[in-house]
């Protein structure tokens, strides 16, 4: 009988991922990659800054930054921080050896979720 | 490097409506399909059950196509009360044992996939060997040094023993080694949730003298700390242990022998 190559079973495209599992993971890595980037962005800015009000006006960062899509992603950078903060210190209690149940896993991650909203809209409510 | 998507030959195709039911209990189940024989592409065969002349499980109703509408339909199954782990899939998004989920719980259509991201044999059967020889390799018996008395076993008190309890509950169904996205990514060298929870049972053992070696084989960048603890395994655990757990202890062990 001839033999074909075997298929390989669907995953991503099929699988339901939990919120409090799967879901907050992989938010967890691309709220990571975000700060990296965001980093980038904030050392330019810093940059600019040092070089006296007239430089830093002209940078095109500038006017980015303040435009709605320049607001858009800098509320998401202060959401990722707090995200990744929240459940890097999630994270911790793990590695420790704590809140492993399905129960507490959960709540953990429901308390990351509003935490981190809550402290974003604080910040731009007291800042922007 | 990851593949997130699927390679062409194992994109899923349309495939048929195989029969139709008159009444009022009707579920549909739209379900996984590869033959080997032609080699075509992975479909999604439709059928459909009266739920009033059929079993509450969905392994029942699998059981019910094969023996009176589709006898080609390929799945292993064997003790139909959640202790063998054979009949582990991927129902309704999530891998469980087909014989202890309930069609009531579901939805909509039941949508039955085989494990995810493994090679199909035919169907809903994926070729586990690889997740086999990955469990031998951990050595999954007692290993002892000393020489033991002939006449009598190896005894142990009642507090070592429960230290196996949520651990020999294990029936090695492959159902949370196949929900880790990290399993999917690195299978070849990380050992996933399934045999690193059997890995601690034999660490945490009282009777085993091995414990040291069995550590040393699982410090190891890829083997054992692939794990992010992303906790699909704890979720989808068909027979509720927590492997996530287990595998957190592994490391709480390796950081304290330091």
């Amino acid at each position: 009988m001839k033999t074909y190559k075997r298929p390989r079973s669907p995953h991503l495209q099929i699988y339901r991922m939990p919120l409090a599992a799967g879901l907050m993971s992989i938010t967890h890595r691309a709220t990571g990659v975000f700060l990296f980037l965001g980093t980038l962005v904030l050392a330019y800015w810093l940059m600019m800054l040092a070089q006296g009000a007239e430089a830093y006006e002209q940078t095109i960062l500038w006017s980015g930054l303040k435009s709605f899509i320049g607001l858009l992603v800098l509320f998401g950078l202060t959401i990722s921080l707090f995200y990744h903060l929240f459940n890097g210190i999630r994270h911790l209690f793990w590695d420790a050896g704590l809140g492993f149940s399905l129960k507490s896993s959960k709540i953990s991650a429901y308390l990351v979720l509003f935490a981190t909203f809550f402290c974003a809209i604080c910040i731009w409510a007291l800042f922007a | 490097m990851a593949e997130f998507t699927l390679p062409p030959h194992s994109v899923v195709k349309k495939g048929k409506q195989v029969n139709k039911v008159e009444g009022k209990n009707v579920k549909q189940f739209k379900i996984y399909r590869w033959d080997p024989e032609t080699g075509a592409n992975p479909r999604i065969d439709i059928y459909e059950i009266d739920l009033d002349k059929c079993g509450p499980m969905v392994l029942d109703a699998l059981i019910k196509i094969k023996n009176e509408i589709d006898p080609t339909l390929t799945f292993r199954r064997s003790c139909r009360e959640g202790v063998c782990g054979s009949c582990a899939m991927n129902i309704d998004g999530t891998n469980t044992l087909a014989c202890t989920k309930t069609i009531a719980e579901i939805k909509g259509a039941v949508k039955v996939y085989p494990l995810p991201h493994m090679d199909v044999i035919k169907d809903l059967i994926p070729d586990l060997t690889h997740f086999y020889e990955q469990y031998a390799s951990i050595k999954p018996w007692l290993v002892t040094d000393t020489t033991q008395p002939p006449d009598r076993e190896m005894l142990q008190s009642k507090k070592d023993r429960s230290k196996l309890d949520g651990l020999y509950e294990c029936i090695l169904c492959a159902c949370c080694s196949t929900s880790c996205p990290s399993y999917w990514w690195n299978s070849e060298r990380y050992l996933g949730p399934s045999v690193l929870l059997q890995a601690y049972r034999w660490i945490v053992d009282s009777r085993d003298e091995n414990t040291g070696e069995r550590l040393d084989q699982l410090e190891d960048s890829f083997r054992l700390y692939r794990c992010h603890t992303i906790m699909n395994c704890t979720n989808t655990c068909p027979k509720h242990l927590n492997p996530a757990k287990n595998i957190s202890e592994i490391k709480k062990l390796l950081i304290e022998r330091q």
